[in-house]
């Protein structure tokens, strides 16, 4: 603890001295985004009739749910009482953000994810549960809620489900992220975080790492199973994390312009701890790393014509900067937001420990997670029931 | 089921299970809301209670006055009129309730005073300060100066050092002709 | 008898009388009982704190009187109330040289000279109640709260320990105790305002640099001192109501 004071330098509050969000809740937003970002990108094809991100349909939905279930978990880690995280639900202040977000979050679980899985999987479920044999078929008969009809009628009863249920999750999934900028936009003590761009900053940060993870884990998926890539739904993804990643930069160039330009009273301090502190995660990681190469490689492959490999490997590098750019995006405002002092007259430094309970090593382990959990939910809930990714069975 | 509903039958009975959802955490919400939330406003009431109810370590100088009457006597036109008896002594509201078992210990004047005399740019100017080393020479201060009325009339037989004495070494600029600036037994 | 004699024994009695009655009621006190006080009614009252600049000399009475009666950590990263040093540059073009080793604990070492054209001077923080408190808005779980007396207080079985609101306070009042993990600050010592009794940190100020003021009482000093002195908020700008008003509050101070 007493290293905290070295790592102060000028004038800090006394009670500021020591950070009060650690990487875990840089973990939060992230976790939160790439939820966000997959269903955009399963809405593309659900609601705006992009045919061709078909293959990718399912897979961001189960990706979504993995990350979903994953995401209150570095907050329960964070909480000095999570016993009575509870409370958040029984006695929800409704002036707090965070407050509405414990809302906002089992709405979107409850009333938008699952449920939208459950209709485009019914069939499946129904089929798995009638042949498989052990212990999983309990599973998915619990799954069919003893409903086994599969009629045409009961399928295009779920189709239309499906679509206003997609419908109302895209505003949920915005709201869910969106929110999620809101609860730093909304703190008017902090400079760095106070500004109503936050929201929408984080959202179209959310929707490009959430369609890079997908087309990733898309050809790292095929790849691992030996399947062909389908190349037409790849490009089209890729191309839509173009557009989005185009919005998202101009934003955050906007945020930035904005501030040099008006100078207000934070700006002196925010610029130096830009420029010391901040400058490897914020001007190196996130914006030459994490955005404008992705950005150029992107941009290559829609003005040059790339060979299907040289193009894949475009994406394979492009998709892996970016979400370390929109992880240390968050990085930034998080630890960023807390790295200097209220007073203006100083800053201080994060000291991250390994194997702690808000340390490296939990972080590490919270964001393999997800993957283990997509693991389990690929195998209950095969996306492909061929072995060909490129050809969706008939819904 | 399947007459009534046909072939929206599942969906019913994924409402239903919403609907069950929902019955069940109203009910764990009626049963585990703490008693007296949102009385005074959205917090439980027996926090205020909570926050009145914990012992003082101060006793307050009116307490301190209960027995020791002759103290504001003594310092009654003097420059620590003002000064409340625990700002020197210390917290005591243990001995102001059993005296006898909890003693108060009278603190050493050479720490003590010079906490907010010992001369210091920031102090306001016109506040009675001193270079400590050269103005008491390793002395304490109570050699010279009584606690409870500092400046009081031949408060130390040592000579120049009665009130009005220009010129004393170590003592702060003031007003000219007034060591440190100070009034004889005047008040703030 | 000659009244020398009379009336030491009329003080006297009265004394032993009083110390009688003094006790009883001082136990109650000690116990921190709330009955002792029951006639306490808060919406009789309106609580502030006049904090008067040009008085306060840095000793940090406050700051250990109040460790001492909230049993606040000793570690000098937690404070309910913190003495802050401003050195102003002549021409006050920089910023100010701010420092507050250990919070003014254990007072103030000498840093400037004498005589360069700066100016120097002591600044008590402290929670600064404030009636639109930004803190209480995003508690999440109402866990921070303002009583209906005007004190901004914490409900220490309730406090998840999110940090939300140490993140919302724009004085740096807030902290999260290590040993409860839940947030602490200055309560306004409401065990002892509610009982008649002034702030520990009030009681220990030599100068009466410090002084509780509570807005509804019309005898209370607070009323004519804001009346005929020029006070300020901390950072009016942020529109958060503070109560804790500043006589002479120089510019430069953050």
């Amino acid at each position: 603890m007493e290293s905290i004071l070295q790592g102060v330098e000028g004038y800090m509050y006394p009670n500021e001295m020591e950070l009060q969000w650690s990487i875990l809740i840089v973990l939060y937003p992230y976790i939160t985004g790439l939820v966000a970002g997959a269903f955009i990108l399963a809405s593309l094809e659900r609601v705006f009739r992009v045919e061709s991100v078909k293959p990718t349909y399912r897979l961001a939905l189960l990706t979504a749910l993995a990350f979903l279930l994953v995401a209150p978990l570095p907050l329960q880690l964070h909480l000095g009482h999570p016993e009575r995280s509870l409370e958040m639900y029984l006695t929800p202040h409704t002036a707090s953000a965070m407050a509405m977000f414990g809302f906002v979050y089992l709405w979107y679980l409850m009333a938008v994810l699952v449920l939208e899985i459950w209709l485009d999987y019914r069939k499946d479920i129904v089929q798995l549960a009638q042949t498989t044999t052990g212990p999983l078929r309990h599973v998915y008969r619990l799954l069919t809620l003893g409903s086994y009809d599969v009629s045409a009628e009961a399928l295009h009863v779920d189709d239309r489900a499906g679509y206003v249920i997609t419908l109302i999750g895209i505003p949920s999934a915005f709201l869910l992220h969106g929110y999620v900028g809101f609860i730093f936009g909304s703190v008017k003590a902090n400079p760095w975080w106070s500004t109503p761009l936050m929201p929408i900053v984080f959202l179209f940060s959310a929707i490009v790492s959430g369609i890079a993870t997908v087309m990733l884990l898309y050809m790292a998926i095929a790849r691992l199973r030996g399947m062909e890539i389908d190349m037409r739904c790849v490009d089209t993804i890729a191309r839509y994390l173009f557009y989005a990643f185009i919005i998202d930069f101009s934003l955050e160039m906007l945020d930035l312009i904005h501030r040099i330009y008006e100078a207000d009273e934070s700006f002196h301090t925010l610029d130096f701890m830009v420029k010391t502190r901040l400058y490897l995660p914020h001007v190196i990681v996130q914006i030459v790393l994490g955005t404008l190469v992705p950005l150029g490689l992107l941009a290559l492959t829609q003005v040059v014509k790339l060979t299907d490999r040289a193009r894949r490997g475009t994406y394979a590098v492009a998709g892996l900067l970016t979400l370390v750019g929109i992880f240390a995006m968050r990085w930034n405002v998080v630890i960023g937001g807390q790295l200097f002092s209220k007073s203006f007259l100083g800053y201080t430094t994060y000291k991250m420990e390994f194997a702690t309970r808000e340390g490296l090593l939990p972080a590490i382990l919270l964001m393999i997670l997800p993957f283990v959990i997509l693991w389990v939910l690929v195998k209950l809930l095969p996306p492909w029931t061929d072995e060909k990714p490129g050809v969706q069975p008939a819904a | 089921m399947s007459v009534l509903f046909g072939h929206k039958e599942h969906l019913v009975r994924m409402a239903a299970l919403f609907g069950v959802g929902v019955v069940a955490f109203l009910v764990l919400q009626a049963l585990l809301v703490p008693e007296g939330f949102g009385v005074y406003g959205h917090y439980r009431a027996g926090a205020l209670e909570e926050n009145r109810a914990r012992p003082v370590a101060f006793a307050g100088r009116a307490a301190c006055v209960e027995c020791h009457s002759d103290v504001p006597e003594a310092m009654k036109g003097g420059r620590h009129e003002g000064v409340r008896c625990e700002a020197c002594h210390g917290p005591l509201a243990g001995h102001a309730g059993d005296p006898a078992e909890k003693e108060a210990v009278r603190p050493d004047s050479k720490a003590l005073c010079a906490r907010c005399h010992a001369a210091n740019v920031a102090r306001p100017a016109r506040f009675p300060q001193v270079e400590v080393a050269d103005h008491a020479g390793g002395e304490a201060c109570t050699t010279c100066h009584a606690p409870h009325n500092p400046l009081a009339p031949g408060r130390a037989s040592q000579p120049g050092l009665a009130p009005g004495t220009a010129g004393q070494p170590g003592l702060a600029p003031g007003p000219a002709g007034h060591p440190g600036g100070v009034e004889n037994g005047g008040t703030k | 008898m000659n009244q020398d004699r009379r009336d030491f024994l009329a003080r006297s009695g009265k004394l032993l009388l009083l110390t009688g009655a003094a006790q009883v009621a001082f136990e109650a006190i000690l116990r921190g009982e709330p009955a002792a006080a029951p006639n306490y009614r808060t919406a009789d009252h309106w609580w502030g704190m006049i904090i008067d600049v040009e008085k306060c000399i840095g000793c940090g009475n406050c700051v250990r009187a109040c460790k001492e009666e909230n049993d606040v950590p000793r570690e000098p990263f937690f404070f309910r109330t913190w003495v802050e040093r401003y050195h102003v540059q002549e021409g006050d073009v920089e910023p100010p040289d701010v420092d507050s080793p250990n919070g003014g604990y254990d007072g103030f070492p000498e840093r400037y000279r004498t005589n360069d054209g700066s100016k120097s001077f002591f600044v008590p923080k402290l929670c600064n109640h404030c009636a639109r408190s930004p803190c209480v808005q995003v508690c999440p779980v109402g866990a921070t709260f303002e009583s209906p007396d005007g004190v901004v207080l914490v409900d220490k079985t309730y406090c998840l320990g999110c940090r939300y609101c140490v993140q919302a306070c724009p004085y740096g009042c807030r902290f999260i105790d290590p040993r409860t993990k839940t947030v602490d600050k200055c309560s306004l010592c409401y065990h002892r305002i509610t009982k008649g009794l002034t702030t520990a940190c009030c009681e220990t100020c030599p100068t009466g640099a410090r002084q509780l003021g509570d807005l509804k009482d019309p005898k209370d000093p607070i009323r004519e001192f804001l009346r005929t002195h020029k006070v300020q908020v901390l950072k009016p700008q942020m529109a958060t109501g503070s109560k804790t008003y500043y006589n002479g509050l120089d510019g430069s101070v953050r």
